[in-house]
């Protein structure tokens, strides 16, 4: 029987993960960091005009936070600025496919959080 | 193993409600006995007022409950009086208290060192670290062995005429590891330091004495030896407390106050500003009674058996690395990391078969980066676990394993 929350697409994102590697030089370079757990997540970003040409990551954390970014990645290519700014929260839930409890949340939204800050600041 | 441990898990309300939960994070927090909950209740319910205050007879009476927790204190620690005990909001507000004591006291001045080590919690490295940082103090940290215990060694050549403050904890809340604190006690006062050790972990699992560990200073919170949160105990040898400024200001803390200035009353009220945990006072006190009544050595026999089975059991799992002292020198305390599971979803597996775990740096980021991993998996024992919990621990890191490798 599946796990509810380590589903297998989940385990399988956690173990061989999407897009993880530099991209130098990028055009966004976002941080994220939860403290408490010590999950580490920095998203890349590189754009070919308004559009996301490339997506990568790199990190250490738990199955949740490195899926999440594994996921994440996977389905920014192609995205506008003001789409990267447009998926929102629920968009990250709806990615994963599992039930986010509120002590996950932050893990779930680990690279979620970095877009969101990398593409504010462009 | 003793046979009276139903007796002692009887003590406490929590399991009656939860008596299968395999409660194995009491080095966050311990569980509280009935008698510590009545007597904080009592307080509310029968005499609640103000201390050192009214003149009506509740009053009369917090005074006296609230001295008494005083009193009580200084027996557990073998203080030599109760003037040398300091009633805080826990070992973290004692440690910024000292602090700030030690600031405002003059006792350091720049070029002078403080020396710690590299495996205490951020409540005593912390505020030391921005101490040296005002005072143009430097910091020094002693390194550990691979046995995860103190280098010694080092302690001799890094201990010397610059040395003005020595912090050592008594036992590690991540490794479990029990310091040979009167060593280095005796190291620092030989070049005339000062001596301060944190005991927040070891308390309640060891005798803790004062006066034989040989410490100026000590520390420690009421929530981690079955008292509530929210109240600690900074002892300081009666001398030093005389001649020291006090950490915080307010009330119930002076002598005279004019339009300029104040004079403090006499210690240990010159460092309890404002108005105190009053039943939080009388519940540590409870709680010091308590244990006393327990036997100690068998609490220690039990706890280390306890100990030694969780260590066996995890390490004979495939891929599972404790990181934990060998009994007897531990308080009960097994950290570990499980290859290809990262600690945050070792402890969430665990959540759901009622395994209560802690994953995380436990405060302690120097210690962690020492050991070159990010987070462990910790799990703590305590006088009312079983053979059952550790058990369920093993299996849940099985588990773990199976869903993830």
């Amino acid at each position: 029987m599946e796990d509810a929350l380590y589903k297998a697409r989940i385990l399988d994102h956690f173990k061989h993960p999407r897009n993880k590697r530099i991209i130098d030089p990028a055009d966004v370079e976002s941080k994220g960091v939860n403290p408490a757990c010590g999950d580490t997540l920095t998203l890349y970003l590189k754009f070919d005009g308004d559009a996301v040409a490339d997506v990568a990551f790199v990190g250490a954390g738990c199955a949740i936070s490195q899926a999440a970014a594994s996921l994440l990645t996977e389905k920014l290519k192609g995205l506008t600025r003001s789409g990267l700014v447009a998926f929102a929260e629920a968009d990250m839930y709806t990615l994963l496919g599992i039930e986010v409890t509120e002590g996950r949340k932050k893990c779930a939204l680990l690279a979620w959080r970095a877009l969101q800050d990398g593409v504010r600041d462009v | 193993m003793t046979t009276n441990i139903q007796n002692i898990r009887g003590d406490f309300p929590i399991f009656h409600s939860k008596p299968d939960w395999a409660y194995l994070d009491t080095a966050a927090t311990s569980q509280m006995p009935q008698i510590v909950l009545d007597q904080m209740s009592e307080y509310h319910c029968a005499y609640r007022a103000s201390v050192h205050r009214g003149l009506y007879r509740e009053a009369v009476r917090v005074t006296e409950a609230y001295e008494n927790a005083r009193a009580v204190l200084a027996r557990f620690l073998n203080a030599a009086s109760a003037e040398e005990i300091v009633f805080t909001s826990g070992a973290t507000g004692a440690s910024n208290q000292l602090v700030h004591m030690l600031e405002y006291s003059g006792i350091l001045k720049a070029g002078d060192e403080i020396l710690t080590t590299q495996m205490e919690h951020h409540a005593s490295l912390l505020p030391l670290q921005q101490l040296a940082a005002r005072q143009g103090v430097s910091l020094v940290l002693v390194p550990l062995t691979r046995q995860y215990a103190i280098a010694y060694k080092h302690t001799e050549e890094l201990i010397g005429p610059a040395t003005k403050v020595v912090s050592i904890m008594l036992a590690s809340n991540v490794l479990g590891t029990i310091n040979n604190v009167k060593r280095i006690a005796k190291q620092a006062h030989d070049v005339g330091a000062i001596v301060v050790c944190d005991a927040t972990a070891a308390v309640g699992h060891l005798p803790v004495d004062v006066r034989a560990l040989g410490v100026d200073f000590l520390y420690l919170s009421g929530h981690k030896m079955l008292g509530p949160t929210g109240i600690g105990v900074l002892y300081g040898q009666r001398e030093l407390l005389q001649n020291m400024e006090p950490g915080a200001y307010g009330g119930g803390m002076v002598e005279d106050v004019w339009r300029d200035g104040a004079s403090w009353a006499v210690s240990p009220h010159r460092f309890e500003a404002g108005t105190p945990n009053i039943a939080g006072a009388i519940g540590l006190a409870a709680a010091a009674r308590y244990l006393e009544g327990h036997s100690l050595t068998h609490m220690r026999t039990y706890i280390e058996a306890l100990t030694t089975l969780a260590q066996e059991g995890l390490r004979a799992i495939p891929g599972v690395h404790v990181f934990s002292a060998a009994a007897p020198k531990n308080v009960g305390i097994i950290s570990f990391v499980v290859d290809g599971v990262h600690p945050h979803d070792v402890a969430e597996i665990a959540a759901r078969h009622n395994v209560a775990l802690r994953a995380g740096h436990h405060c302690a980021l120097p210690l962690h980066k020492a050991l070159g991993i990010s987070a462990t998996v910790r799990a703590s024992v305590y006088l009312y676990n079983t053979k059952q919990d550790i058990d369920a621990l093993v299996r849940v890191v099985e588990e773990a394993r199976s869903i993830f490798v």
